[in-house]
């Protein structure tokens, strides 16, 4: 799966978890760009990307998060 | 009801699609909703005292309950401040009166275990210091708030020191929590309206390891894995559902491959699976023992087979099997449409069919009864192993008292059974109500039955003029105070058995008049005429009381238009009809007042 694979199906859990259909998240996309992303959302959101991706990601992936952009390297290193 | 809601549900899509899944159940997207629509759902204020983070657990035990038709409004305590909000004044907590509180907590709010050089005495003192900071906010809360407490126990330790003499070493952490435990369950024993959540169980049901996985509470103060916490609140939605009346109350079962291996009507009596003498049939004895067990709790079996009648009959009397003819209070085996079948014995019941929960192994059967009866409860079940399992975790009996009526219910309708081929006999109505030797008991609310009185204010549906629910702790109050109310209960007995309480009043009087805040009645006693008994008597003490007129009221629900004309019947002059088509009635009590039950003695 190539980065951009990766981001389109991000995308589907991003609309699934904050119920919102207009969300399109790109490299630079915090959660200051999405209303709803606080962090308690932040863990669902931990777990529909494991369950989407059929991937487990340990504390110090979580933690050192940024943006949507690292999270997609991060994935991508998991799926690899 | 969604069927993503009931188990086996899948956790990370109810994790994940929560909101959706709330937006359809509020908008009404459900099948039954172009009747019922929102106004169906009871309201209840629940306040969740926490110990670790409560965020999920409320938004999923949100689902559940909105589900089960109750409509929460949640107070979130601030992180871990489930003590301090209990023990000291919270203003907000006041002001938000709960209905229910839950106190959220896990083996992490423990905050001291034993060491290994403790003395005996010692750890003692530390149990006891533990136990003791929970019962103080216990009765703190009950004092302030005289509702319902949920609480958690304790989750099983993730790891041993000892490895398995942790459990029966006195310094032993899994020893401890189990002690700790022990002392809850004496405590919930001991005192009305108190429940234990069992997360002990939960926990190892749903695996330790994975329950406990570190992560979640390092990462979150999670109690337990985010993918478990599904599990967690949906065993608190059946303790709220079970306090507040919403339980199934009986089964509808298929036969064969259902309560034997194998077609009675192919493989003869002789060829059906049931029995210990080899695998299967000792599973499908198994299952048969398990739902006698739930029938001495009071819960009715019925059969809804294809078979010839006489076919199923004599599946039911082999002697190896342990269900037989007289477990059952209806038997349909005829060739009709289950769901036809299903609908007549809710009907004989006087049940409404989502009270009732049909097992089928044939998943096109279930799709009949599903697509053409709206919320009844169809487990899906798979092969004979997991019956027990699927319908046991569906909570769909979970029990929070067990109120002796309960335990009698069987009988009761057995009795009814009676009542119906006796009334056959007679041509005149009134002569076989006479026939039948009726004898009531119409009094004030009294403590022994508190608990069987909010019981009906929550499950009585269809004979119930204004669906108000009330809380035991409610009920108490209302019977305290007598300057305010007229509180009446009824109970009715006859040549064939007791019904024990069937009906409630409450009227609430201000200066010389009475407004009736509550008039119910159990189906079970429909058309005995105990309706006049009752009105008879919320006469006599409105007249002792000087009272000069009686108001009612209807409020019309999706279920109870049965009673829609009661004030009529009852000679009441209808005074107002509001859009909604709310309706109030009035007896002026100036006028003579001549009693209109003939057929029931009432005791004095």
């Amino acid at each position: 799966m190539n980065r951009e694979e990766i981001f389109e199906k991000l995308n589907v859990v991003f609309r699934d978890v904050f119920d919102d259909d207009s969300i399109v998240v790109n490299d630079n996309t915090t959660a200051d760009d999405i209303e709803d992303w606080d962090s308690l959302e932040h863990i669902n959101l931990i777990v529909a990307i494991e369950k989407a991706f059929g991937i487990k990601l340990a504390m110090k992936d979580i933690v050192s998060l940024k943006n949507v952009g690292e999270m997609v390297t991060v994935i991508s290193s998991k799926i690899s | 009801m969604l069927k993503e809601l009931e188990f086996p549900f899948d956790p990370s899509f109810l994790i994940t699609q929560k909101k959706k899944l709330k937006r359809k159940l509020l908008e009404g997207s459900l099948p039954d909703s172009a009747e019922s629509g929102s106004s169906s759902f009871v309201c209840k204020k629940i306040a969740v005292l926490g110990g670790v983070t409560t965020d999920d657990v409320i938004k999923i035990l949100e689902l559940f309950l909105l589900n089960y038709g109750i409509k929460p409004e949640f107070y979130e305590s601030e992180y871990n401040q489930f003590y301090q909000e209990s023990i000291f004044p919270s203003s907000e907590l006041e002001a938000f009166n709960p209905d229910l509180i839950y106190i959220c907590t896990s083996i992490r709010n423990i905050s001291a275990f034993p060491s290994l050089t403790d003395s005996s005495d010692y750890v003692d003192q530390l149990l006891l210091s533990e136990y003791q900071h929970f019962e103080e906010a216990w009765s703190n809360l009950q004092k302030k708030f005289n509702c319902p407490v949920i609480q958690n126990n304790f989750d099983p330790p993730f790891f041993r020191l000892l490895g398995n003499k942790d459990a029966t070493d006195l310094h032993g952490r899994v020893n401890f929590v189990n002690r700790l435990n022990q002392k809850f369950a004496e405590y919930a024993q001991k005192h009305d309206n108190f429940y234990i959540c069992d997360i002990n169980y939960i926990a190892s049901d749903y695996g330790i390891s994975k329950w406990a996985n570190p992560h979640y509470w390092h990462m979150y103060k999670y109690p337990c894995a985010v993918e478990a916490i599904p599990y967690l609140s949906f065993n608190v939605a059946n303790i709220i559902k079970s306090i507040f009346g919403k339980n199934k109350k009986g089964f509808v079962l298929d036969l064969d491959n259902t309560l034997w291996g194998g077609v009675v009507g192919d493989d003869g009596v002789n060829g059906i699976q049931i029995g210990p003498e080899e695998s299967e049939g000792q599973a499908y004895l198994e299952f048969q023992n398990y739902l006698k067990s739930l029938k001495d709790l009071g819960i009715v079996l019925n059969i809804n087979s294809k078979n010839d009648e006489q076919n199923a009959i004599d599946g039911l009397n082999k002697s190896s099997g342990v269900l037989k003819t007289d477990d059952f209070i209806v038997i349909k085996a005829n060739w009709n449409s289950k769901d036809i079948n299903f609908a007549e014995i809710a009907t004989t019941l006087n049940l409404l069919p989502e009270s009732l929960v049909f097992v089928d192994d044939n998943p096109v059967e279930r799709q009949i009864v599903s697509s053409s009866i709206k919320n009844v409860s169809i487990p899906e079940i798979t092969e004979i192993n997991d019956y027990i399992t699927v319908i046991d975790r569906n909570g769909y009996f979970e029990t929070t008292t067990i109120s002796k009526d309960d335990v009698k219910r069987n009988q009761m309708y057995k009795e009814n059974a009676k009542r119906i081929a006796l009334q056959s006999q007679f041509t005149d109505y009134k002569e076989f109500l006479l026939s039948l030797e009726m004898l009531a008991e119409i009094k004030s609310f009294v403590p022994l039955y508190i608990d069987r009185i909010a019981q009906l204010t929550n499950k009585s549906n269809q004979f119930n003029l204004t669906t108000h629910r009330y809380t035991a702790s409610e009920i108490t109050e209302i019977s305290n105070n007598k300057k305010e109310y007229i509180t009446l209960y009824g109970k009715l007995k006859d040549k064939f058995g007791d019904n024990g309480v069937v009906s409630v009043v409450i009227g609430q009087m201000e200066n010389d008049t009475c407004y009736i805040r509550l008039w119910l009645m159990s189906c079970r006693v429909l058309k005995r005429d105990m309706e006049f008994a009752m009105m008879d008597a919320l006469v006599k003490c409105c007249l002792d009381r000087g009272i000069k007129q009686i108001y009612g009221y209807y409020y019309p629900t999706a279920k109870n238009s049965m009673v829609k004309d009661f004030y009529k019947t009852m000679g009441y002059e209808l005074v107002n009809t509001d859009p909604k088509g709310n309706t109030t009635w009035k007896l002026d009590l100036s006028k003579p007042y001549s009693n209109q039950n003939h057929v029931i003695r009432v005791e004095d």
